[in-house]
């Protein structure tokens, strides 16, 4: 089991969305990613995404103009 | 009463298609065959109720379906809502991804930003009312679509495509064109107007049973909101002119002369997000100003300024705006003064203005507002 990150913060959703699924896509079930975003429609996107596909959010932080999710694939 | 007698009605007046669509989805779901489980099928997913629609008419005929959604760089979605704060009051939802969990089905969004330039700088069939490649890019999406039905092992590709709804692409002698263009052929299913179009190979080998599809076509948008309303769907997005802003005319026009001032027809990323932030005058042929409208894009636009040349007001609150183009002294003076108009400054006999440069050097210039009547409408892009 793995934890990763991943840096998608100045990109605009879908892209985040889009660099995730791309990243779990390589990933392990069980793995952890850790997104890092500045757009704040990814508090939204991201879960609607891991909802659709079958992924668990753990968390999402909002500190200042950053969001972190962390999913479990 | 036998599905024949139910179409049959539904086909003879208005008041009972609503029944017919009531019954439809029973029938439908009684005739699921069982060999149809190993079947799959991926569809084009854009948000808009009529691909949704398309998803449910084949789901009914047990046949597995993935979405997939592609990202052009012009897709209505996300950006502007991320721009703007005024937006964020609104909850924000991606349509395709809400639809797609609507519709309890996969979603893969995929990007195409980058070999979608050339479908918007070079389309074959040229361009609708704007900027807007319509045939050519169903064309890309239906034969990117394909591919990946071919590399994931899926059976036939379907679209919410309603005959003669669209005036480019959507029409009767174009649709066999995007079957035809995308090499998609016949594997190439339109669920809500099938039967106004000849029988393709899933209908054919018996994968989807023809009758039980649709022969909608025109604008008029009422049979699919009965559709809607006996699948138990209200809530849907209802897209006004197109899916992406290149069927709009404000952008559109910012798009071409972006062009004409490069002197190419070129962009990137970047740029076409930009094109819809601010707003847009240019005042010589030289250089473009963009100027935010609120704080959510003055914060947007700061994140540029390693870019592009920026202008602030200091003495007064105001906007933040970029330089894009090779301004001169006199350019930047009368940039200056634009700013300037757009501040809360905009009365005062003077404002003091910020002028950044792309390695972060900077210089002020005092200067008059410009007066409303020196500002032409046509500065604005
Ligand atoms: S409106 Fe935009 S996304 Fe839709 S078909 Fe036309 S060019 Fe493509």
């Amino acid at each position: 089991m793995s934890e990763q990150e991943l840096d998608a913060r100045g990109l605009l959703c879908p892209i985040p969305v889009i660099r995730t699924q791309d990243r779990i896509e390589q990933m392990q079930t069980g793995d952890i990613l850790k997104v890092f975003c500045t757009d704040p429609g990814v508090i939204h996107d991201i879960p609607a995404w891991c909802r659709i596909n079958g992924h668990e959010v753990l968390s999402i932080d909002e500190e200042d103009d950053q969001v972190v999710v962390m999913v479990k694939v | 009463m036998s599905p024949e007698i139910i179409r049959d009605l539904g086909h003879r007046n208005s008041i009972n298609q609503w029944y017919y669509y009531q019954t439809f989805t029973v029938i439908s779901s009684m005739n699921t065959s069982v060999e149809n489980k190993s079947r799959k099928a991926v569809a084009l997913v854009s948000g808009g109720l009529d691909s949704m629609l398309a998803v449910k008419v084949i789901q009914d005929q047990g046949i597995h379906v993935e979405g997939i959604n592609f990202f052009t760089g012009f897709c209505v979605e996300g950006h502007t809502h991320a721009i703007r704060k005024k937006d964020r009051a609104r909850p924000k939802r991606n349509n395709a991804l809400w639809t797609a969990e609507q519709l309890g089905i996969k979603l893969h969004i995929i990007d195409v930003s980058e070999p979608y330039k050339d479908v918007v700088i070079n389309p074959k069939h040229g361009y609708g009312a704007n900027l807007n490649p319509c045939l050519d890019c169903k064309g890309f999406m239906v034969q990117r679509a394909y591919a990946w039905m071919q590399e994931h092992d899926f059976d036939f590709l379907i679209t919410g495509e309603v005959m003669g709804q669209r005036p480019m692409s959507q029409r009767k002698d174009t649709m066999p064109v995007v079957s035809r263009e995308s090499g998609a052929g016949d594997l190439l299913l339109r669920p809500l107007c099938a039967k106004l179009l000849p029988e393709t190979k899933p209908e054919r080998e018996g994968w989807v049973n023809r009758d039980e599809l649709l022969d909608f076509s025109g604008r008029n948008r009422k049979p699919q909101m009965a559709l809607a309303a006996s699948y138990g769907i209200e809530d849907y997005a209802q897209p006004a002119g197109g899916c992406c802003f290149l069927t709009d005319a404000s952008y559109s026009s910012k798009l071409a002369d972006l062009w004409q001032a490069r002197g190419e027809k070129t962009y990137e990323i970047d740029d076409i997000v930009m094109l819809k932030v601010g707003r847009h005058l240019r005042p010589r042929d030289n250089f473009k100003i963009i100027i935010a409208r609120e704080e959510g894009e003055t914060n947007f636009l700061k994140g540029y300024r390693k870019r592009f040349l920026s202008l602030g007001t200091t003495s007064h609150t105001g906007p933040i705006a970029l330089i894009d183009g090779e301004p001169s002294e006199t350019d930047l003076e009368l940039a200056a003064r634009l700013v300037a108009r757009f501040s809360s400054g905009r009365d005062a006999d003077s404002v003091t203005v910020e002028v950044l440069q792309k390695d972060g050097t900077s210089s002020t210039l005092d200067v008059q507002p410009l007066p409303s009547n020196e500002v032409p409408q046509d500065w604005y892009v």
